[in-house]
């Protein structure tokens, strides 16, 4: 289980993204976290996978802890051989490299077996495997996605934590994305997927969180959240709105968005 | 005829000390994104170490390289440890200006150790000269090109095929994704030092085996090796090689032939003349002859 109680991050010691984050990845699920840009879920992504130190930030205050080890003062390459995989958002594929030297570096922490996880990967994305010799960088952007998952699958993490992979691809693409992700998911991987595209997301995870400004703000399984009536409004859109803004003063709309 | 072959052989293998100081900068480069203007004190501490452990110490000339290699690694390692890595995360012209300072401070104690004597080690039958069809070269010159063959082979393979020099070019390309994959930055950053500290290392012992041997104004042998990085490309193996031959050679061709040819550059024009290759180059390629583009979807 992976759990983060009460976290709080801040950036170049005076911004503060979240504030007292806590939520709970139990083993072979899968958790979805929504969120509109700037609520804190890559942070809070960071956070778990020790990558804060690169932009600076540190955690000020609560844990991170998984099998009730803390490991929210560990550095990347040990909280990876722990098991915890991220896919960072954007793809970030070594553009310059082969498909193949891409997922070799995906096992760096793997002290044996590296062609049967390569091999493994390509099961799952046969795609790659026609693609092996070729240059990352010119692979499509559902192939790239694919392949960053795929990379940090070589490294067999317990957790995978993937921040938004339906960024900029077509609604077909997202779909396989979608399939891929929960086949990953039987094969026995806890997933805790970050998205924008709540509906996505919402389909094939079993609990959801959803942050503003640093905070959960609502923590329920997936289907209630998808018959949410904020939810719909706010995430998943759905032609009008249950409560519509005309009824609700100036001052109170405002500081829904800015407080 | 003659005098044209004798030429190129000499500057191929002037060429060659230029390569190896030339992969050193790409090395650090590559890893960390910063020029080391370290490398000359690198090359004179590296071959000082030789020395002492041949000449001072009385030990064969290869098992005295060998040590001297080493130690030259573990003085980059240092380096990086103690004056660059505290500065993790500023721009890197800010790494660069230390990377001068470093340079001083190393020539200074180095040149403490030298003195006003030029120190020379001992090559075994260094002096023989090999001739075929009147081209001739030293016993000294063959060791050296056969080192830096080896040196830039093991290299090749090292970043092809293993699986640490597979993490050092994903390193190079974005930290934050090799972080992600469980690469040790850090220790990335060491070995890059380490491996531009052992090559400067074997320049240096080769600088010291020649006829002048090390003196306070080596370092300066050091310097060609900037042209030749930036011929062939700033994050290119293959390019600081084909670099730092190209500068060997020009350099040894306008040495011959210049003061019979175009006697009104002046003496001495084979100093200037890699620069101009080097103006050359940038002007026809940019990025160098073997310098990455992006690549990048459009």
């Amino acid at each position: 289980m992976l759990q983060v109680k009460n976290l709080e991050v801040v950036y170049n010691d005076v911004i503060q993204v979240l504030r007292g984050v806590s939520l709970d990845v139990p083993q072979g699920s899968i958790v979805a976290l929504l969120g509109a840009n700037g609520a804190g879920k890559t942070t809070l992504l960071r956070a778990l996978t020790g990558l804060l130190d690169v932009h600076d930030g540190r955690v000020t205050k609560g844990q991170v802890l998984l099998d009730d080890t803390a490991i929210h003062t560990w550095n990347a390459p040990r909280i990876v051989n722990a098991g915890l995989g991220q896919v960072l958002e954007g793809r970030r594929v070594f553009s310059e490299f082969t498909v193949e030297e891409n997922l070799r570096v995906g096992g760096h922490t793997r002290s044996s077996g590296l062609a049967e996880g390569i091999e493994e990967v390509y099961e799952l994305f046969p795609v790659l495997r026609e693609r092996r010799k070729r240059t990352a960088g010119y692979l499509s952007g559902g192939e790239q996605q694919m392949l960053a998952m795929g990379r940090a699958l070589v490294a067999e993490p317990t957790y995978l934590l993937l921040d938004e992979p339906s960024l900029g691809l077509a609604p077909k693409i997202v779909q396989q994305i979608k399939e891929i992700v929960v086949e990953i998911n039987s094969r026995g991987t806890t997933v805790l997927l970050v998205e924008q595209n709540a509906t996505m997301a919402l389909s094939i995870a079993q609990h959801g969180y959803v942050m503003e400004h640093g905070k959960v703000v609502m923590d329920k399984p997936a289907a209630e959240l998808l018959q949410d009536d904020d939810i719909r409004d706010f995430y998943l859109g759905r032609g009008e709105l249950a409560t519509s803004y005309r009824d609700v003063k100036h001052y109170k709309r405002r500081k829904r968005w800015l407080s | 005829m003659t005098d044209f072959l004798q030429a190129i052989v000499n500057g191929f293998s002037q060429g060659s000390i230029y390569a190896l100081l030339a992969l050193g900068y790409v090395m650090i480069y590559k890893a960390t994104r910063v020029i080391s203007f370290a490398q000359p004190a690198l090359m004179i501490v590296g071959g000082l170490f030789s020395y002492h452990f041949t000449s001072e110490l009385g030990l064969p000339f290869w098992v005295g390289m060998a040590l001297g290699i080493v130690c030259g690694a573990v003085v980059g390692m240092i380096v990086e440890r103690l004056a660059l890595r505290p500065m993790l995360g500023k721009p890197v012209f800010t790494l660069a200006i230390i990377t001068i300072g470093v340079d001083i401070v190393l020539r200074i104690i180095s040149n403490r150790y030298i003195g006003v004597q030029s120190r020379i080690i001992d090559y075994p039958n260094g002096s023989d000269r090999v001739s075929v069809g009147g081209v001739s070269i030293s016993q000294q010159r063959i060791g050296l090109i056969a080192v830096t063959t080896v040196a830039v082979i093991a290299l090749a393979l090292f970043f092809r095929y293993s699986r640490t020099g597979l993490a050092m070019r994903a390193t190079a390309l974005d930290q934050e994704t090799a972080l992600a994959q469980g690469i040790r930055v850090g220790a990335v950053f060491a070995l890059a030092w380490a491996i531009a500290g052992g090559l400067a290392a074997i320049a240096g012992t080769f600088v010291a085996a020649g006829n002048a041997g090390i003196e306070q104004t080596s370092w300066i042998i050091a310097l060609k090796a900037l042209p030749a990085i930036i011929i062939g490309g700033l994050d290119s193996v293959q390019g600081a090689v084909i670099g730092g031959l190209a500068v060997g050679i020009v350099e040894a061709l306008t040495a011959t032939f210049q003061p019979d040819v175009a006697p009104w550059l002046g003496a001495n024009f084979s100093l200037v003349a890699p620069y101009a290759l080097m103006f050359v180059v940038l002007l026809v390629r940019p990025y160098g002859l073997f310098g990455t583009k992006e690549v990048e979807r459009v």
